[in-house]
């Protein structure tokens, strides 16, 4: 609402009404000054670690890219934009890239509609569904390293539950070797991807659902709407600036994979599996190429920064009024 | 009324066949690593999928009486503590600021703030690194928690900002007649009513502390400070050969995180909607 601690508010009992003359001006630009300090002193302490730890190392990483670098001392052996150029040149960093689109790609073609589905599934009343949001959200709360792990057992070639279940039905050899095969890899990952990451995309689409007013779709049914009609002309129109942020959140989650990837493949098979992150993770902390690893990082921050500004300009711009405040209820 | 009803449970079978099917997908590899856990290896590669026979205990025992375990939950209990104090206290203080103060260059650091939540933590790693190392706070605690309270500050600004501007004016006024400064104000009547709000942002904290892999792996070299998916991605390449103890030790490393969510679930889901579209 309206902010109080306005400058000229501040009329407490110790302030004297201002006589008309200079030394009233003085004084009030003094309690302006004053104000700033107040609002800007409650900033300082999360300022300070915003900008040591979050900025300043991300700036760094600006400077270092143009450098040959091991990690030791200050950078000195300027090197322009070999770096990147050296980046756009190497084939696992152009499959980087590429996997990171694929990845995009499934997650928008199969994941974010499959978590739509199931929100409206369970957006119906009916006996259980508490449970089933309860267990399809949980995955997401559990650490990528123990997925990580459960999964790479899971799909173990030949003894682990995968291969014994299509095992057991006569599929043997569906799923070739999963993580250790180079052309299975990437399908794999992105299974072991939906079964942790849906829910979370399921919870937000349920609480845009929830936030339809009921007298929208009722008079649609009246208007004699059928089911599909409804959903197509009312439901979805309304549910665009949740499903907008939910793509955006999958983008910039494809875009920084890590974890998962680091867990169970490392990036193998021979590279079939790595990420941006995985790579500039070999390159500055096992290779020692700092230089090359920090020009990575900003290709991924440039990348995450240019997807993120002419998202908000083009596509979430018009509806990000309407997302706050039909999202308001979300906090309680 | 019987018609009725049956035609509605015909209506809703496809419904429920699908949900079943989905929710099968989801819990059977959790399932699955429970009974796998109370197997020996052996008994495992004989019988995948049938109840253990017999059980055995000493999977799980073995891992809870060991001291390394406990002192994995003890170093990611702390670690999640420390960082969620840190960046909801500053948090707030932040967020007050945003929300109620009108100055000069407001708007230029909120901006600053939202940014941050594009900022992938991969980006600054390597950096980050490098100033964590220059400062002494490699295999230091302090190395994972002011690093997390730092990337968690832009989510928490944001919802906690949300909230405290929904706060009525009126109560300001009246704090600030009653001779309330700005601090008291936001000491005695903004915290204590913003109780909801702290305690989402909170839970968020503790989930994204509790969760996070990268930052651990690189500033805890020695096994001193271990948190639990360090520890947990240990066990698998120390016992790789034991399948069935591997996953013992899984599902008591998930034992925490789902008792915490099925607790908190309403902060937790709150919070992620509410972040996710106030950001």
């Amino acid at each position: 609402m309206t902010s109080t601690f306005l400058p000229d508010k501040r009329t407490g009992p110790g302030v004297d009404l201002p006589p008309p003359s200079a030394a009233a001006a003085r004084g009030r630009a003094r309690r302006r000054v004053f104000h700033w300090l107040t609002a800007v002193g409650f900033q300082l302490p999360a300022l300070v670690l915003f900008i040591v730890l979050v900025l300043l190392p991300i700036l760094f990483a600006l400077y270092a890219a143009f450098f040959r670098w091991g990690g030791f001392g200050m950078p000195s052996d300027y090197i322009g934009t070999e770096n990147f150029t050296r980046a756009f040149d190497d084939p696992v960093f152009l499959g980087d890239l590429w996997r990171c689109l694929v990845l995009v790609v499934l997650s928008l073609a199969l994941q974010l509609p499959f978590a739509l589905a199931m929100a409206v599934l369970l957006n119906q009343r009916f006996r259980g569904r508490a449970v089933y949001r309860m267990l399809f959200f949980a995955p997401y709360v559990l650490s990528e390293a123990i997925t990580g792990v459960l999964f790479s057992m899971i799909f173990a070639p030949g003894d682990g539950l995968a291969d014994q279940i299509l095992g057991s039905v006569g599929l043997d050899g569906i799923g070739g070797e999963w993580f250790a095969d180079p052309s299975m890899v990437m399908a794999t990952l992105f299974l072991v991807m939906t079964w942790k990451y849906f829910g979370f995309h399921m919870m937000l689409y349920l609480a845009g659902l929830q936030s339809i007013p009921k007298e929208l779709t009722e008079a649609a049914l009246i208007d004699g709407a059928n089911a599909w009609q409804r959903f197509r002309s009312v439901t979805l129109p309304l549910l665009a600036p949740t499903l907008r942020i939910s793509v955006f959140l999958s983008v910039i989650g494809a875009i920084q994979l890590f974890d998962l990837v680091w867990v169970v493949t490392q990036g193998g098979p021979d590279h079939h599996s790595e990420t941006m992150a995985v790579t500039m993770f070999q390159f500055g902390f096992k290779r020692y190429q700092v230089g090359y690893a920090s020009a990575i990082s900003v290709v991924m921050f440039g990348i995450s920064l240019v997807f993120a500004l002419a998202y908000q300009r083009f596509v979430l711009r018009r509806d990000l009024e309407g997302a706050t405040t039909t999202m308001r209820g979300g906090g309680k | 009324m019987t018609v009725r009803s049956k035609s509605r449970a015909r209506r809703t079978l496809p419904l429920h066949v699908v949900l079943i099917v989905v929710g099968a997908v989801m819990a059977v590899p959790l399932l699955y690593a429970v009974l796998s856990g109370f197997k020996s290896t052996d008994q495992l590669s004989d019988n995948p999928f049938g109840l253990p026979d017999p059980w055995v205990g000493s999977n799980y025992t073995g891992i809870l009486g060991s001291g390394s375990f406990w002192r994995l939950v003890g170093n990611s209990t702390l670690i999640a503590v420390a960082t969620t104090v840190l960046v909801v206290a500053v948090s707030a203080l932040a967020a007050f600021s945003f929300a109620r103060f009108a100055f000069r260059g407001r708007e230029l650091l909120f901006t600053l703030f939202t940014m941050g939540l594009m900022f992938p933590f991969a980006v600054a790693a390597l950096p980050l690194f490098l100033l964590l190392r220059s400062l002494g706070l490699l295999d230091n605690p302090l190395g994972v928690i002011l690093p997390q309270a730092a990337f968690g500050l832009p989510m928490t600004i944001i919802i906690l900002r949300g909230f405290f501007r929904e706060i009525p004016g009126e109560l300001e006024e009246a704090a600030t007649l009653d001779g309330c400064g700005p601090f008291g104000f936001f000491w005695r009547v903004l915290l204590p009513m913003a109780r909801p709000a702290l305690g989402t942002v909170s839970v968020l904290a503790v989930v994204t502390s509790w969760n996070n892999f990268f930052l651990p792996l690189l500033v805890f070299t020695d096994s001193t400070w271990w948190t639990i998916p360090i520890g947990v991605q240990q066990f698998q390449g120390q016992y790789s050969a034991d399948t069935a103890r591997v996953f013992a030790y899984l599902v008591l490393a998930m034992v925490p995180a789902l008792a915490f969510y099925s607790v908190a679930e309403r902060q937790l889901v709150g919070g992620l909607t509410a972040g996710a579209t106030k950001g």
